[in-house]
């Protein structure tokens, strides 16, 4: 019987010739990720509880200070500390520095660390986004990553497949997060619970790979174990120069069995949010125009990456913040920070009289640099707005991509960005 | 730490969709390091359970609809429960990354559709984990689980992942050791 690709990765991990949706598997891991709160208890775990004095293969593990870094308090401080010796003492070889990273679901694939056909885990919830390489890559938890660390090995439940077909193209302004916004209103938060997510079809051709990261990156808003989406062209080449080891890509079987199939026709996809305060509240962006915003946040593993930081860009230029509201942007990672300095875009966010922040998670966690108070209203390019996500509980978010929520800047409610800047320009469509 | 064959407790109820920053809002993760400081603010992003940390008796049972313990994988989520005194979780059913946490500590759970239906707040409950049977007391009736696979049960067993991981060391040291 013919095998999907989250099949074969577990397959291949698992030394076995093929693996069935429920089998429990004992699988090696290719690479490890842990960030500022998941790595102080792994590693205390790993040391003193489980006994372990080193962790498997230090060059097959990355860490990244972003959560609640650079250090918003003396306890997140203790937290930066911890994760700096851990990393240092085991001699992890891609440990990146507060100024020198960012959110760790933009470094590792910027840095090619996480590759197709690979078995990747992360002790943080949206490691799911890895898989638009074509990878497996699941999060896990502080216990989970203190066995990998200490084994390079971890259980797995294989999961059921569900596939996503998407017909025809996107079509102007709609982006992945509209896309992926939308389907996850089809199918509800657990819709995929504990399932793999496999994503096809025609208008993912068209879809460049960070914007294909935004997909994968909210496999777990709907549940997922993992999303995963084909190799192709798009995929080799942003691997080209980028890829820290050699690797063998997967692709599904033509008589791979599937729990379910989905089909979209892209092109009927319109613009669209999460509504307060689940991301599966779908709606069309018309039916929530106009509502008034104080704050809007165009950051996170989600959507901050170069591209979203152009689009964004492109509906600011020569606008200014509307009065009454605040736009705070943080770049996902240093590198993405570089090259918005280096395109003139950060010189356009500052005279829009927008906050332009260091690469963090901030505000999407309701960590720092942005925590939403009481009854505030916010405008995110992030991926979750379960109550009390960005701050209190009693704050309502939105979901959006980051040229509605430029655009929604400039008028101070939700707006389409057509009405401040006519038509996207096309070399930035996704 | 082996689990008990036996638990009784009283119910707490909650609903569905229960997501990890109710359970544990992220600016408490920096005690990530101190079971007992994250116990104190458990279920505190719950809408009308802002307190309920502090009414909680060790050893009560928590009872939850579906899809419990969505959104993060920060493993606090099921360490704040524990750490407010809950013995166990009953739940129609688990976010996958909530269900690994809780199993890997050892953190007896159980799913049962049927219990979380009929278990109201306050019933007085008794488990029997072996058997995956929950005994209500209040209404007198009984409900199975659902059995978890041979391996889940395993590391259940054993304490979680932990003693599973040591055993495992020893072995590859052993190995090493005929080895060389
Ligand atoms: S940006 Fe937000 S969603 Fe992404 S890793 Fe950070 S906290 Fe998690």
């Amino acid at each position: 019987m013919g095998m999907t690709m989250t099949e074969k990765i577990l397959a291949r991990g698992a030394g076995r010739d093929s693996v069935q949706p429920g089998d429990l598997v004992l699988a090696k891991v290719d690479f490890a990720m842990g960030h500022d709160l998941t790595i102080p208890p792994a590693g205390k775990i790993m040391r003193e509880q489980m006994g372990a004095e080193k962790i498997w293969d230090p060059e097959r593990v990355a860490v990244t200070q972003d959560h609640f870094q650079p250090a918003k308090d003396a306890a997140s401080a203790t937290l930066g500390r911890l994760t700096r010796e851990f990393s240092h003492q085991m001699g992890i070889k891609y440990y990146f520095e507060v100024g020198q990273g960012g959110i760790c679901h933009t470094v590792l694939p910027e840095n090619g660390l996480v590759l197709p056909g690979e078995l990747v885990v992360g002790a943080d919830s949206h490691s799911c986004t890895y898989g638009a390489l074509n990878n497996f890559a699941t999060g896990i938890g502080s216990t989970d990553l203190a066995c990998v660390l200490a084994l390079g090995e971890l259980w797995f439940r294989v999961p059921e497949t569900l596939k996503f077909v998407y017909h025809n193209r996107l079509k102007e302004w709609v982006e992945a997060k509209d896309l992926i916004l939308y389907v996850i209103g089809q199918i509800g938060v657990d819709g995929a619970r504990s399932k793999a997510m496999e994503h096809v079809g025609e208008a993912l051709k068209y879809i460049d790979m960070e914007a294909r990261l935004t997909i994968t990156n909210m496999a777990i808003e709907a549940g997922a174990k993992n999303g995963i989406l084909e190799f192709d062209d798009v995929t080799r080449e942003y691997l080209e120069g980028r890829a820290k080891r050699q690797y063998t890509p997967v692709s599904s079987d033509p008589d791979a069995q599937y729990e379910k199939v989905f089909e979209f026709d892209a092109a009927k996809v319109e613009l669209g949010v999460a509504k307060p305060m689940s991301p599966d509240n779908y709606a069309p962006l018309s039916e929530v125009a106009g509502t008034k915003l104080d704050q809007i946040f165009i950051g996170s593993c989600t959507n901050s990456r170069i591209t979203d930081l152009r689009r964004a860009a492109a509906v600011l230029e020569g606008h200014k913040v509307a009065d009454g509201v605040r736009l705070i942007i943080t770049p996902s990672s240093h590198q993405v920070a570089i090259q918005a300095e280096k395109e003139g875009l950060i010189r356009t966010f500052l005279a829009a009289g927008a906050a332009w922040t260091t690469a963090t998670c901030g505000a999407c966690l309701g960590g720092h640099m942005g925590v939403l108070g009481e009854g505030e209203v916010c405008l995110s390019t992030t991926n979750r707005n379960f109550p009390g996500r960005m701050g209190h509980p009693k704050a309502q978010v939105y979901l959006s991509n980051p040229a509605v929520a430029a655009a929604s800047a400039v008028a101070g409610v939700i707006t389409h960005p057509s009405e401040v800047l006519k038509h996207l320009p096309a070399d930035l469509a996704s | 730490m082996t689990l008990p064959k036996v638990i009784r407790g009283k119910a707490w109820k909650f609903g569905a969709n229960i997501d990890t920053d109710q359970i544990i809002p992220a600016k408490y993760a920096i005690y990530s390091l101190d079971e007992k400081e994250l116990g104190k603010h458990a279920c505190e992003g719950v809408p009308g359970r802002e307190t309920w940390a502090s009414q909680v008796t060790p050893g009560d049972i928590l009872v939850a609809d579906s899809n419990f313990g969505c959104g993060s994988s920060r493993e606090i989520a099921p360490v704040a429960i524990r750490g407010a005194g809950i013995s166990m979780v009953i739940a129609d059913s688990y976010a996958r990354i909530f269900f690994r946490n809780a199993i890997n500590m050892g953190y007896p759970i159980l799913q049962s559709p049927q219990a979380a239906e009929a278990i109201q707040e306050g019933d007085e409950l008794e488990v029997d984990l072996e058997e995956g049977i929950i005994r209500n007391f209040t209404k007198g009736d009984e409900y199975r689980a659902e059995a978890f696979p041979q391996f889940m049960n395993e590391l259940l067993h054993m304490g979680g992942l932990v003693p599973w991981v040591r055993k495992r060391l020893e072995e590859r040291r052993k190995a090493a050791k005929a080895a060389s």
